[in-house]
């Protein structure tokens, strides 16, 4: 047992933490009003290697695993939501799910354009009639002769507006619905694929959302991403990998939420003393701190089980529940904190706020977590 | 990084759940009814070394580590939360400030007294003084025949069975700062009158008394640590029994869990289990979550004070979430069960009683925020360090 973090993971969240703290601080609300991130943002992140972070050096990555990528989104995370989500799905999801399913040739041609930044990476599998239920998606992939000929919707694309690899997941035999899906590679200027205007949202909103169409979209046979009919097992462990890094994301919002409300809460005056000399707010603050550490300890929990095992679906679940629910509740109580100013945009909580929210709903919602640990848990023969 | 148990931890833990199912579990309804920890159980305890845990091997004890104790007082509150805080206060209370404040002749004299099953606590609390143990009033002169003790103290867990105590009694009530002082009591106390034992809503078997002191006189070479710390004593020694509570709280809400996913499996209603509701499976899910955070808490405390690192404050938030966890697990276990859960054929109304206790003793809750609360103000890295 050994709760330090490792010296080389305390390097990467040093340096994740100053890049923050320089360059991330200062633009994050501007991001968050106009909707948008400069490429500069990704060019910088890609120097840095943390959008290859996941993927293995051979593929031009930083080869780095789960508990290293946690300590990097805590951190971004920690001063904008948006940016640590962008991170998060390009590699969590996308790179992940190439690095996961995809042959050597597939992996050589995007990987290390995923690794460096050019390619933002989007992951598709949500549809607008199939969110939680995904395997009830009608997103249909038909072959004809040597290609593959999509059609469908695909809804809420993280990055979706800008990315130049898009991983869609589709039926490729809908009678046998989960054991009938499988995964494609289709690039950007594939004239099939159509990309929706930005959904304008309550948060994370430096980081585009936007809804996809393919009409007729035709992709050769060689850009199928692991087995065929198998797609659907590979988004599940995708998925289980994804709630790690919203664990995290969690975290570092929660994180700086506690931390603006802490320092805002020694000077503010009332009543004769700071406020935080005031039990009711100390004690807010007091449970906040508490939550947080623990939902760290669940991260890290789920991320070096996954780094060891290559698996964690009880322990992602459950970081993931929890540290998104405390960081909603932390978020609130620190604009409470902050009272009138706290409710405007001149201080940032009611962003970390807005971000937050999004990590009770994406990548599997809260409540599909309570399903996934409430099976874990009745499967047990021993409790 | 690494958050598996040794292989040492996982043999104890296995020992120890087995003693909890085959000796604790059986007599545990009898032992709340009655209110009694009959003396062969003591023994039993004993005689697996529970009482020595952490008592190095030289004073008799069996050597181990704060994470072995905890997944003792863990594994034995799965069974019985009264047994779980009677080898936790021993342990925390007792045989930690003697290791920690005690001289070496105190520690060869009294550590293997209490490695073979003398049981020992700690005489803190007093009618007028619970959280702010700085107002105590028990008071000890220091004559030539020794400390004379005169005062009340209340609500000693484990004053019922003890052989030995450790004493924190106002010694210097005109000094600025240092006004208290620990003691060393043993048997037999002559000036000391156990008085009342606790009528309690729950951990009834556990003993609590009141212990009157009417000139009670200690030897001068009892004195625990130095003269005028013993607020230093007492609360050193409180922040390693939060480590304890959080485990027995862990224990009952392991035990609430375990009875609650069993019974939704067998209870059918609307001709299925209902387990298969998402109303049940949502508040199972909830208890997991909840228990799973706290263990990495209490783990992670027991793993910082074994290393000798500061461990306060992370003591402080595992005792905090545990007991936290605890009291809503088992007020979800009691509806699972519904009707049942409310008589006292099934262990969960028992759980829920016991589970009470947690945030209140060897800290309240509030107590515990306030030690939070102060410290992530001096020291940042309990917030973006973890």
């Amino acid at each position: 047992m050994d709760f330090d973090l490792p010296e080389d993971v305390v390097a990467v969240r040093d340096m994740a933490r100053k890049f923050a703290a320089d360059y991330i601080a200062p633009n994050a609300r501007k991001w968050d009003a106009e909707m948008d991130f400069p490429r500069e943002l990704i060019d910088k992140l890609g120097e840095l290697g943390f959008m290859g972070a996941l993927i293995p050096v051979e593929y031009g990555g930083s080869g780095l695993g789960y508990l290293h990528f946690s300590a990097i989104i805590e951190e971004l995370a920690r001063h904008c939501g948006a940016t640590a989500l962008m991170v998060a799905a390009h590699n969590g999801l996308a790179s992940a799910h190439i690095k996961l399913a995809a042959n050597e040739e597939q992996k050589k041609k995007y990987l290390p354009r995923l690794a460096s930044g050019e390619y933002l990476g989007a992951w598709c599998l949500t549809e607008p009639g199939c969110g939680s239920d995904a395997a009830n998606m009608t997103t249909l992939a038909v072959r004809q002769g040597d290609e593959w000929v999509i059609n469908g919707a695909k809804q809420f694309i993280t990055s979706g507006g800008r990315s130049g690899v898009y991983v869609v997941i589709c039926m490729t035999e809908p009678d046998k619905r989960a054991k009938g899906i499988s995964t494609f590679l289709v690039e950007r200027d594939n004239p099939g694929l159509k990309i929706g205007a930005k959904e304008d949202k309550f948060g994370m909103r430096g980081s585009d959302t936007v809804p996809l169409t393919f009409e007729d979209c035709r992709v050769p046979h060689s850009a199928m991403c692991g087995e065929y009919n198998k797609g659907f097992g590979d988004a599940m462990k995708v998925l289980e990998r994804g709630r790690i890094t919203i664990g995290t994301l969690s975290t570092g919002l929660a994180r700086g939420a506690l931390e603006e409300a802490l320092s805002y809460a020694q000077q503010r005056q009332a009543f004769g003393k700071p406020l935080i000399e005031h039990q009711a707010i100390q004690f807010m603050l007091a449970d906040m701190a508490m939550e947080i550490d623990a939902a760290r300890l669940l991260v890290r929990k789920a991320a070096v089980t996954m780094d060891q095992t290559g698996q964690a679906n009880f322990e992602a679940a459950c970081c993931k529940l929890f540290a998104s629910e405390i960081a909603t509740k932390a978020c609130l109580n620190a604009i409470q904190i902050g009272g009138g100013y706290g409710y405007t945009k001149d201080m940032p909580m009611e962003r970390y706020m807005r971000d937050a929210k999004l990590c009770e709903i994406g990548e599997g919602s809260s409540q599909i977590q309570r399903m996934v640990i409430a099976r874990h848990i009745l499967s047990l023969e021993n409790l | 990084m690494d958050f598996d148990l040794s292989e040492d931890h996982r043999l104890l833990q296995q020992s120890i759940r087995e003693f909890a199912e085959e000796q604790l579990a059986p007599g545990a309804e009898e032992r709340d009814q009655t209110a009694q920890m009959p003396q062969p159980l003591i023994d039993q305890i004993a005689e697996l070394g529970l009482f020595g845990i952490c008592i190095p091997e030289q004073y008799g004890g069996a050597g181990m580590d704060t994470i072995s104790s905890c997944l003792v007082v863990e594994e034995t509150s799965r069974a019985c939360g009264g047994a779980g805080v009677l080898i936790s206060a021993h342990n925390s209370l007792c045989v930690d400030p003697i290791l920690a404040f005690g001289t070496e002749e105190q520690k060869q004299k009294f550590l293997p007294m209490l490695a073979g099953g003398t049981v020992g606590c700690l005489s803190l609390t007093e009618p007028g003084s619970g959280s702010d143990a700085n107002a105590a009033t028990c008071r000890a002169e220091l004559r030539d025949d020794g400390w004379h003790i005169t005062g009340t103290k209340c609500f000693v867990t484990n004053g019922g069975e003890a052989g030995l105590m450790v004493l924190i009694a106002l010694s210097d009530p005109d000094h600025p700062k240092r006004r208290l002082s620990a003691f060393i009591v043993e048997k037999p106390w002559d000036g000391l009158r156990v008085g009342k034992l606790e009528k309690k809503m729950g951990i009834r078997c556990s003993s609590t008394a009141e212990f009157v002191f009417e000139d009670c006189v200690i030897p001068q070479e009892n004195l625990l640590g130095e003269r005028g710390r013993g607020i230093k004593v007492a609360l050193a020694t409180l922040d390693g029994g939060r480590l304890g509570i959080a485990a027995q709280a862990l224990g009952i809400a392991e035990a609430c869990l375990r009875e609650s996913a069993n019974y939704a499996k067998m209870r059918v209603q609307f001709d299925r289990p209902i387990a298969k509701f998402q109303a049940i499976q949502f508040k199972l899910a909830d208890m997991a979550v909840g228990i799973e955070a706290a263990r990495m808490q209490m783990l992670r405390g027991a793993w910082l004070k074994d290393r000798k690192r500061p461990y306060g404050v992370p003591a402080a938030m595992a005792k905090l979430l545990a007991s936290e966890v605890c009291n809503r697990v088992a007020d979800e276990a009691v509806q699972i069960f519904g009707g049942y859960g409310y008589i006292c054929d099934y262990p969960v109304e028992r759980y829920y009683r016991d589970a009470r206790i947690t945030n209140l003793y060897e800290g309240t809750s509030e107590i515990h925020r306030l030690v939070i609360g102060r410290g992530i103000m001096s020291q940042p890295a309990l917030i973006n360090e973890g």
